[in-house]
């Protein structure tokens, strides 16, 4: 493999670095190239579901399978896109955005209880045929906590909803890109 | 230290009973300890597994052990590059085939004395009465040579296709290697056996084992296999480090072949690698072989300048045991069942 950044132009930095909405510096950028190049091993362009789970410390988190959905398949623009909610100048409303679509699994735009209650399950590692009692428990504790802050079971929450609820809690998203 | 009890031994699942990983990787910023009762915010708010996620995503310690670096380059102005390309042709004209010849002049006495020997004799000197194996760090298949020039080593490797394999099948048979299978499913019991076998047989030449498992870019060290630190013996650990001024000896698997490698290392000027041969080891009382495998991994790095990342090789072959998700989230789980007491 030989230097990276001589197969991304200048034209190719900027044109990523607008996407992005300037979310990383230019040596960031070259930084997340060498990365995509490296994690992108048969050149097909983009990271395949195999290889990001190649890598171990991304495939022991609990919630390798939700953001393998978001991630597959997507070439480096796009790559460096998703990446960019975890950027220092990311605002917080696009931290929450990018939560809210880590719930909204099939992209309608309104989270669920089920959505909650299922990456409840993955972050405790409960499922449907096990632990029962866990479930079951697990399934009150959403419904208390809901409750709680005025929503129902039944309640279809938007993105406006989770601003509000996480808007003001120093949420915390924050990756370092490593450059040479 | 923590050692979860027996090994799964199924081919899909890797053994990972090593030191606890999360040790290692980085929480700082998982789940902080909560006050007060539990709230829909904090339910919603999976900002700290998601910023590992990402992590990983960006960088991880295992693939950086895999990683070629390139070096730099210096034959960029008028005046060196010329030197340059003098160098490539005598490095490609002269030394290269001037080490062809040695290498085939070599080959034929070795072979005309060697098949009739095998034939006739079968019997090996009596060098080591000790019960002790050698342990070294892995960069490439070379460190077996240049580890041959302190006494025939009988080492331990994986079984390769093509003419390495018949190599190994033929000539380092003779002096006692043994193989293994990465891929086969009950191959680590065989090959604890014959490790066994082979160590308390009398006349055998030394064992020599690489206990990383697979080659690593000899800056890191990966995980040791407490194979060859439960055979009962002494322990001596070598450590290698290659300086890569006129070449990188690392041989990276997923990137090139063997003959590729051995080309490269060819043309090139020299192999320059410092060897150190360090005290021998045992295990000390109430010590388990995996504290031991970590004890001489501590020795061998700070001695060859290598960090120790806490993976094990095989994972570039096959997935993690889903463990240690499970211990992450049995955690995650422990600390929201905790606050719900809390009202």
């Amino acid at each position: 493999m030989g230097n990276a950044s001589s197969m991304l132009t200048q034209y190719d930095i900027e044109e990523v670095q607008q996407h992005c909405n300037h979310a990383f510096s230019q040596q960031e950028i070259v930084s997340l190239y060498e990365r995509f190049c490296q994690l992108d091993r048969n050149n097909g362009g983009f990271i395949s579901a195999e290889e990001f789970l190649s890598v171990p410390e991304f495939a022991v988190n609990p919630l390798s399978q939700r953001l393998l959905r978001m991630v597959d398949g997507l070439n480096f623009k796009e790559f460096v896109a998703f990446l960019s909610a975890f950027s220092p100048h990311a605002t917080l409303h696009q931290k929450i955005e990018f939560i809210f679509k880590v719930y909204d699994s099939d992209g309608n735009g309104k989270v669920t209880f089920t959505d909650m209650l299922d990456v409840l399950r993955d972050l405790t590692g409960t499922f449907i045929s096990e632990k029962q009692r866990e479930v079951g428990l697990y399934f009150q504790v959403l419904t208390d906590v809901l409750d709680e802050a005025g929503y129902t079971k039944d309640s279809l929450m938007i993105l406006s909803d989770f601003v509000k609820i996480l808007g003001n809690s120093g949420l915390k998203i924050e990756v370092e890109v490593p450059v040479d | 230290m923590r050692s979860p009890g027996q090994l799964k031994s199924s081919s899909s699942e890797l053994d990972l009973d090593g030191p606890n990983i999360e040790d290692y990787l980085p929480s700082g910023s998982s789940i902080q300890e909560p006050l007060g009762k539990l709230r829909l915010r904090d339910l919603l708010d999976i900002s700290p597994t998601l910023t590992e996620a990402a992590g990983a995503i960006v960088d991880d310690s295992f693939t950086r052990c895999f990683k070629s670096n390139q070096p730099e380059p210096w034959n960029w102005n008028i005046y060196l590059f010329p030197l340059w390309c003098f160098g490539v042709v005598f490095r490609y004209f002269i030394l290269f085939p001037l080490r062809v010849i040695v290498l085939t002049i070599g080959w034929i006495i070795f072979l005309s004395s060697f098949i009739p020997v095998h034939s006739l004799l079968k019997g090996h000197d009596k060098l080591r009465k000790k019960l002790e194996v050698f342990v070294a760090n892995h960069t490439s298949m070379i460190d077996f040579i240049i580890l041959e020039q302190m006494t025939a080593f009988a080492v331990i490797m994986q079984k390769h296709p093509g003419w390495v394999g018949l190599l190994q099948s033929t000539i380092l048979e003779s002096v006692g290697c043994i193989w293994f299978n990465r891929s086969e499913a009950k191959d680590r019991e065989i090959v604890a056996r014959k490790l066994r076998d082979h160590v308390q047989g009398t006349d055998n030449n030394p064992l020599l084992i690489f206990p990383e498992g697979t080659c690593v870019n000899n800056h890191y060290t990966v995980m040791f296999k407490k194979g060859a630190f439960e055979l009962g013996c002494t322990v001596c650990p070598v450590a290698i480090k290659y300086n890569k001024i006129f070449v990188d000896a690392f041989w990276n698997s997923r990137k090139q072949s063997f003959t590729m490698h051995l080309l490269q290392l060819m043309t090139s000027w020299a192999v320059v690698c410092d060897v150190w041969y360090l005290e021998p080891q045992t295990l000390r009382p109430g010590e388990t072989a995996i504290e031991f495998a970590e004890r001489v991994r501590d020795i061998i790095s700070v001695r060859a300048g290598l960090k120790k990342v806490p993976w094990d090789g095989y994972l570039k072959y096959s997935r993690p045991s889903p463990k240690h998700r499970e211990r992450k989230q049995q955690s995650f789980a422990e600390s929201v069942l905790r606050r719900l007491d809390e009202k």
